[in-house]
């Protein structure tokens, strides 16, 4: 018996002796099928470009007028100008390079890892037996809980920090990837092995393929995770770094500092979203859009 | 009676599973014997197990008592001399119509110009030819549908096993399949065990219905259609079939008697 059948024994599935007639909605028939997917099934055209920038202008005048109102706000020029400065003196692109590094290791070992282990764990009840406690426990600890431990176990260097920024990336992604496996149509299955599929082939041109969407969404997630956890891992004794950068300006007031840190985070963030986006809409078009 | 071995034989298959407690009889002491080349449909109310009877052919489960054979072996997985087509389609939906149906000629390692100008045949055989490049969520249900039958005929099965392939189609689109399957088997043919809840179906495409009955799933009457009549629509509004399709009516919605059998164990199924 091949693993496949016994992952056929697990709840959920389909109770014997029901006949496939009875699902024959044709609603539900590809309910599976279709991953997780976000704002992607409206067409974006000129029109609503358009009304981004507008927010985008409007947002920026609503904060110049609470700037001007007297409350403990820079200015959007104050912010352009120091912005101008950091960049001349290389600041910034220093600060934004520490980052981008620590963020892509973090986040490339944690995919890295992530992706295999969840296959292993919707592939092999044994390995989901035993990996499946850890990330459930891991989970529920928010990855900058690790930190002080991190710290004492790793030191001051680039381990820690690049560490916490792993293992936020490596739980966002290893669950749905995990998700993506089990959640493969069973008839694909069957249809692969009535056509004469073994299980490596129907791993690596049934399973892969049906679960790439799943594993998009995870690294997108999982990117997510590891911005947001940056700013604290830069807390641990770091010389340079937007977050950093930004922690420093702290003990000075300098708004206009953290301004140019916050909004370099968003927008080295939204870049990067967006080229997961577009590998996304490459890797998965062949998905049918609700 | 001559003396050529049946092509499919199934010999006192019982199928029963767990349910909690209870075990649920699927198929009880099941015998059906299929000739070459012949058309056989299996019709039956939900929870007969015709289904079942499909899988165990299929290999993709085997039985708990009894056993399959298949040119004369017993069934063991799957098997390149059985082509089976889901009600679902079960496409491979990041695969273009022509990939789909080269899927199994890869698997069974057929050397790529061959794969080409087969898919190519059997693309054409079901007239999907202008769809050859396009992803399945761009076809209609009946094209996906007709695309999955390429798909099976491709590996050159022996054996087509169909386990309500129009069950999910608007009855038009059916209407029309029928006949475009009817077409493709009688001019390539093979042995088809056909599974449907449609009586129209099961009389329209059969040269023999086996009418099943549920709880425990078991063969509950065989109707024989005269092969030699020709499947159109002038058959399908003819006073012969509309007395065949009475018989297997009167089968399948009126089981009386037999439905309580004693040992029947009658665990919910749904």
């Amino acid at each position: 018996m091949s693993v496949l059948d016994k992952r056929g024994a697990r709840p959920g599935h389909p109770a014997p002796g029901t006949t496939s007639g009875e699902q024959a909605g044709s609603g539900s028939r590809d309910d599976r099928t279709t991953a997780p997917e976000r704002g992607r099934s409206s067409g974006r055209g000129r029109f609503p470009l358009l009304l981004n920038a507008a927010s985008v202008v409007l947002g920026v005048g609503i904060w110049w007028a609470f700037a001007a109102a007297g409350f403990k706000l820079p200015t959007p020029p104050e912010v352009v100008d120091r912005a101008g400065t950091l960049i001349g003196d290389g600041t910034l692109a220093d600060d934004a390079l520490a980052s981008l590094t620590r963020v892509l290791i973090g986040f490339g070992l944690g995919t890295a890892v992530a992706i295999p282990v969840g296959f292993l764990m919707g592939w092999y009840g044994i390995a989901r037996g035993l990996i499946e406690p850890w990330i459930q426990f891991f989970r529920t600890i928010p990855p900058l809980a690790i930190i002080p431990l991190a710290v004492v176990a790793m030191g001051i260097d680039e381990t820690p920090k690049i560490f916490v920024i792993f293992l936020a990336a490596f739980l966002a992604c290893v669950i749905s990837t995990f998700q993506g496996v089990v959640d493969v149509d069973r008839t694909m299955i069957n249809a692969a092995r009535v056509l004469g599929a073994k299980d490596a082939t129907i791993f690596a041109r049934v399973v892969v393929p049906a679960s790439t969407p799943f594993i998009l969404v995870g690294m997108r997630v999982g990117l997510g995770s590891a911005w947001a956890t940056l700013v604290a891992a830069e807390l641990i004794a770091a010389q340079e770094g937007l977050g950093y950068r930004m922690q420093n300006a702290q003990l000075y007031y300098d708004l206009p500092t953290i301004f140019v840190g916050l909004i370099s985070i968003g927008i080295l963030g939204l870049l990067m979203d967006r080229v997961l986006l577009l590998a996304e809409r490459k890797l998965t078009g062949w998905q049918e859009r609700r | 009676m001559t003396s050529k071995p049946a092509k499919i034989s199934v010999q006192g298959v019982t199928k029963t599973f767990a349910l909690g407690r209870d075990t649920f009889t699927a198929l009880d002491d099941v015998s059906i014997d299929i000739a070459d080349n012949e058309f056989v449909t299996v019709v039956g109310p939900s929870g007969c197990g015709k289904s079942t009877l499909m899988n165990i052919l299929a290999g993709l489960e085997t039985p708990t008592r009894g056993r399959a054979l298949v040119d004369g072996a017993p069934v063991h997985g799957p098997g390149p001399e059985r082509g089976v087509i889901f009600q679902q389609y079960a496409l491979f939906p990041w695969l273009t119509v022509r990939q789909n149906v080269e899927f199994g000629l890869r698997t069974t390692k057929v050397p790529k110009g061959e794969r080409r100008s087969r898919a190519e045949h059997f693309i054409e055989l079901v007239g999907l030819e202008r769809f050859a490049d396009a992803l399945p969520k761009t076809l209609s249900g009946g094209m996906r549908q007709r695309c999955a039958i390429a798909r099976a005929y491709a590996v050159n099965p022996s054996i087509l096993l169909m386990d309500e392939p129009f069950g999910a189609l608007d009855a038009l689109t059916r209407v029309k399949l029928q006949e475009q399957l009817l077409e493709t088997w009688s001019r390539d043919k093979r042995t088809v065990l056909f599974i449907t809840h449609d009586v129209d179906e099961a009389v329209f495409l059969a040269n023999r219905v086996i009418v099943m009955a549920a709880r425990p799933g078991r063969v509950y009457d065989v109707i024989e259609v005269d092969p030699a009549i020709e499947r159109n629509e002038e058959f399908r509004l003819s006073p012969e079939f509309a007395a065949l399709r009475n018989r297997v009516w009167h089968s399948v919605y009126h089981q009386e008697g037999r439905t309580a059998a004693p040992s029947a164990t009658h665990a919910a199924t749904s």
